[in-house]
């Protein structure tokens, strides 16, 4: 239900936002219009259409107010009511939809296809995931003060980097900055010998790949293979208590809201217009005298962070993580959510995650060995029969009506 | 010499049969008794007897074959009947229970029988015998050794003979001995000499060394020594071997993504299912030759080659007609779209062979190994791969350069448009190079399947590492994606020991970003206008 309703109005929001998000192509004429003395640069767009603004109030409130009641108050009976299972479905959905709008940023915008974005959003959830380990105490199965794999492996005491992870505000921390250092370093090394295209892609995959299977190994002390889970609580309260969910699906509905909006400004600013130059013509950018390398390590860093914080919202919801969530093939899985949806908007991304997603819980359920055919085809049909995502499509429509 | 060995085993062969004989029923009644002491002095007093008789009670009692009755008579078990110990005469025994030895006793009966042996005048006995004693060499026995090195002509078993000898005479009381022993386990440069020559050097609790000669222990260090440096060697070599091999791999599966990154500019992930294709080709054409033509079954690999070939270039063709023709000049959504086509090939795969691995099995002349060191041994079938792959870069070399078409390939690469505008048919030039290439990658599997599991996922393992041996190698350059793959398989094998696989896997990846730090292009780059996009 809750996926219905955000994709229609987020098709709503679209109709504002597709004003607004012009391609390149149609700057040269604003130019043209402008005064002699100007630099022919177009007027710089409204954060959002006013239209957009009243459809993302709605949805705000219709998602604020109508789940919490949908889920609590109205009674099971009620053909209203919102089932846990649809609330933590909805908040996944959501999470996903962060990451996507974060790799969305660097290749919509910056023309970088990571294939490496599970990395960071895995990254952030292990971060997330250290500290409801330490939350466990002693209710775990061997009742030590260790997390229970480390018993298990028999080890004595915490490796260094799992001191202070107990701190909430510490592990929020590392969510911030462990993707966000390894993002900058990486960025740093490869967009500085103007590694691009293909080439940086692969390189990206080859990073998850390695950051896989260094997480399956059990020395490394993430827990190996099974990965962290049996999460009992966050902040003292129960993590499967319907009233946690519930705070947990709203705390990712406005990070997702603020995210919108906060990339939004950033594509809008003036560093957006450099970035969105860096993707048409990084070399002609260059000849006008930017340095490419701070615009793209800035995006770039941005958008692992904003994956790493989708992570750990997505890991006390899901109640589980484990290393096959950086596997390569679920870090390309998020750029085509990013295409399904449409490349190079905001809104698209979010769609696309929704979509995807969606298809695989339903096919997941009723037809599983399928699932894999079904992804494998979206990847190869997607390029070649929607090339601007369903974005595109709707764009395209609303351009032949009016 | 050999002649009056003959001779007196004649001899007592016929005495044997008169019924006149050196041993006694009473010798033999121990065997019945609990005393272990006993037991283990007539074994021994058998061995040293040696004659003909003491040796039937020896293969007796190594065959289980020797019995006891109630009144104490040592029985001789042959099939179904029983005859006497000593008179060889067949007895009916009602009451006979089998006598079984300890361990200890056995190992005991079995050296010792092997001692007796020695002195057999058929040199394939007496090889067998010293082969049994080198394994477990009693110093009790070393009479018999003596006796039979001053005997022995052959020089191969005399060798060997020597070896053994000197493993009785280690702690002799004469130190000339223990040197002369030292000296020749040393001249035998096997590893598990260094077994017997350690505890040599080793102190007893009240200091004094266990060797109490310093000449001799000198010897021994200096034999260890020697095998420390044979083993750091065969370890060397062992390493580069692996290397090499995991290379030879490589370079199949990275030569196509080389042609077709340096021609299209795509990078194909479905690149690692045609490996797959032409490892599950090979499978079909095993069962096949199993089936229909199991006489010729060593030779299946021959067919398999061009089956892998053509089936890996087939679904290659009709990839790059049907799909990415579509997507030029789109390189990122070319990697997503070759992706999800991966996802379809490997899927289909599971459904029509199953999602567990295949067994593909090496003809019998691919089984075994070449032993190089005594710590190296090279499996024929990594050296049958490492020979092939080597072809295959022959093969390509030619056709790059000294083809019309490779002509064509090597042009649209340095410069599509002007490669245009001088009439090749670019579209067609791009089809044949991509079938090219997925039909190496076949050829690829169908080596891969020699040496590895066939399952739905056997491209996914090899396809990041191809992958970075073209981003190491650069792109359209044979010699770049050669020193790329053997590269980067011998640092492979290389870090392995010192980190384990997933470490050597995380410093390669560092390397190559550092090493595209001073040379984005790889190490080979083109020249000329077409290097800078």
């Amino acid at each position: 239900m809750n996926i219905v309703t955000s994709t229609a109005d987020g098709a709503a929001l679209d109709a504002g936002v597709a004003e607004l998000t012009t391609p390149s192509t149609t700057l040269a004429p604003a130019a043209t219009a402008a005064t002699i003395f100007s630099l022919g640069l177009p007027a710089r767009p409204a954060l959002l259409s006013k239209p957009a603004w009243g459809a993302l109030v709605v949805l705000i409130l219709l998602v604020g107010i109508g789940v919490p009641l949908a889920s609590l108050v109205i009674p099971e009976s009620s053909a209203f009511h919102l089932s846990a299972y649809a609330v933590t479905l909805g908040g996944k959905l959501m999470c996903y939809a962060i990451a996507a709008l974060a790799l969305d940023l660097v290749w919509g915008y910056c023309g970088v296809l990571s294939l490496g974005h599970g990395l960071f959003f895995a990254l952030g959830g292990y971060a997330m995931g250290m500290y409801l380990m330490r939350e466990i105490g002693h209710q775990g199965k061997y009742g030590s003060d260790l997390p229970d794999f480390m018993v298990f492996l028999d080890w004595h005491k915490l490796p260094w980097y799992w001191q202070g992870t107990q701190h909430f505000a510490y592990a929020m921390l590392l969510v911030l900055l462990v993707p966000a250092v390894i993002a900058w370093v990486f960025g740093y090394f490869t967009f500085r010998s103007r590694v691009k295209g293909v080439y940086l892609s692969i390189m990206t995959q080859a990073l998850t790949y390695a950051a896989t299977l260094l997480f399956f190994r059990n020395e490394t002390g993430f827990g190996g293979n099974n990965g962290f889970t049996d999460f009992k609580q966050i902040l003292g309260f129960p993590i499967t208590h319907p009233g946690t969910r519930m705070v947990l699906f709203l705390i990712t509905f406005a990070v997702l809201v603020l995210a919108f909006i906060g990339a939004r400004a950033i594509v809008t600013s003036k560093l957006g217009r450099v970035v969105t130059a860096i993707r048409d013509g990084e070399s002609r950018l260059m000849f006008l005298g930017y340095s490419p390398l701070a615009y793209k390590l800035f995006i770039w860093t941005l958008s692992a962070v904003l994956c790493g914080i989708a992570g750990a919202l997505y890991v006390p919801q899901v109640g589980i993580i484990n290393p096959s969530e950086m596997s390569p093939g679920n870090s390309i899985e998020m750029a085509i959510w990013v295409a399904v949806g449409g490349r190079g908007t905001l809104i698209g991304p979010i769609i696309g995650a929704f979509a995807v997603n969606g298809a695989k819980s339903i096919f997941t359920d009723y037809f599983p060995e399928y699932w894999l055919f079904c992804l494998g085809a979206i990847f190869v049909l997607v390029p070649l029969l929607l090339p601007r995502g369903i974005i595109g499509l709707v764009m395209k429509r609303h351009g032949s009506r009016s | 010499m050999k002649f009056w060995r003959m001779l007196i085993l004649l001899a007592f062969a016929s005495s044997w049969a008169i019924g006149a004989q050196a041993l006694t029923p009473d010798d033999l009644k121990p065997l019945g008794a609990d005393d272990f002491d006993a037991k283990a002095q007539l074994i021994a007093k058998l061995v040293t007897t040696g004659d003909a008789a003491s040796l039937t009670v020896l293969k007796a009692l190594a065959d289980d074959a020797v019995s006891i009755t109630g009144n104490n008579e040592i029985l001789i078990q042959d099939g179904d009947n029983y005859r006497d110990a000593i008179t060889g005469r067949a007895v009916t025994a009602t009451d006979a229970q089998p006598i079984t030895l300890s361990n200890v006793l056995r190992n005991q009966v079995n050296s010792g029988l092997s001692a007796v042996q020695l002195s057999s005048p058929d040199l394939a006995t007496r090889q067998a015998a010293v082969e049994t004693l080198l394994q477990n060499p009693e110093e009790s026995l070393k009479p018999l050794v003596d006796q039979a090195r001053s005997r022995e002509t052959d020089a191969a078993l005399k060798k060997r003979l020597d070896t053994l000898w000197a493993m009785t005479a280690l702690h002799n009381h004469d130190p000339a001995q223990r040197l002369q022993a030292v000296l020749l386990l040393n001249a035998r440069h096997n590893l598990e000499v260094g077994e017997l020559l350690r505890p040599l050097l080793l102190k007893n609790s009240s200091g004094a060394y266990a060797e109490p000669d310093p000449a001799v222990r000198h010897a021994a260090q200096a034999g260890l020594d020697e095998l420390a440096s044979i083993q750091r060697r065969g370890e060397i070599a062992g390493t580069i071997f692996a290397g090499l091999s995991l290379g030879s791999v490589l370079l199949l599966a990275a030569l196509g993504l080389a042609i077709t990154y340096g021609l299209i500019g795509v990078i194909n992930m479905a690149h690692g299912e045609f490996l797959m294709i032409g490892a599950y080709a090979t499978y079909v054409v095993q069962n096949f030759f199993q089936q229909h033509w199991p006489a010729a079954f060593d030779w299946y690999p021959l067919a398999a080659i061009p089956v892998a070939f053509i089936a890996a270039a087939l679904v290659g063709i009709a990839l790059e007609r049907l799909i990415l023709k579509h997507l030029y000049g789109r390189p990122l959504e070319t990697l997503l779209t070759t992706f999800g086509v991966s996802l379809l090939l490997i899927q289909a795969t599971r459904m029509i062979f199953g999602a567990q691995n295949v067994q593909v099995s090496n003809p019998s002349w691919m089984s075994g190994g070449l032993t190089v060191l005594p710590n190296l041994i090279l499996p024929y079938n990594r050296l049958t791969i490492l020979a092939f792959s080597v072809t295959v870069i022959a093969l390509s070399w030619t056709v790059l350069n000294r083809t019309r078409l490779g002509l064509f390939v090597r042009a649209v690469t340095q410069n599509r448009q002007m490669a245009a505008c001088v009439g090749i048919k670019t579209g067609r030039v791009d089809s044949y190079a991509f079938a090219f290439g997925a039909g190496i990658a076949g050829l690829g599997g169908c080596a891969l399947a020699q040496i590895g599991n066939v399952g739905p996922d056997l491209g996914q393992g090899y396809i990041i590492d191809s992958f970075m041996v073209v981003v190491l190698g650069g792109v359209g350059q044979l010699a770049g994606t050669i020193i790329g793959a053997f590269g980067l398989g011998i640092a492979s094998k290389a870090i392995e020991p010192f980190s384990g696989a997933v470490l050597a896997k995380i410093a390669v990846l560092v390397f190559i970003v550092l090493f595209i730090q001073k040379r984005p292009q790889g190490m080979f780059a083109l020249k000329g206008r077409s290097a800078e996009s």
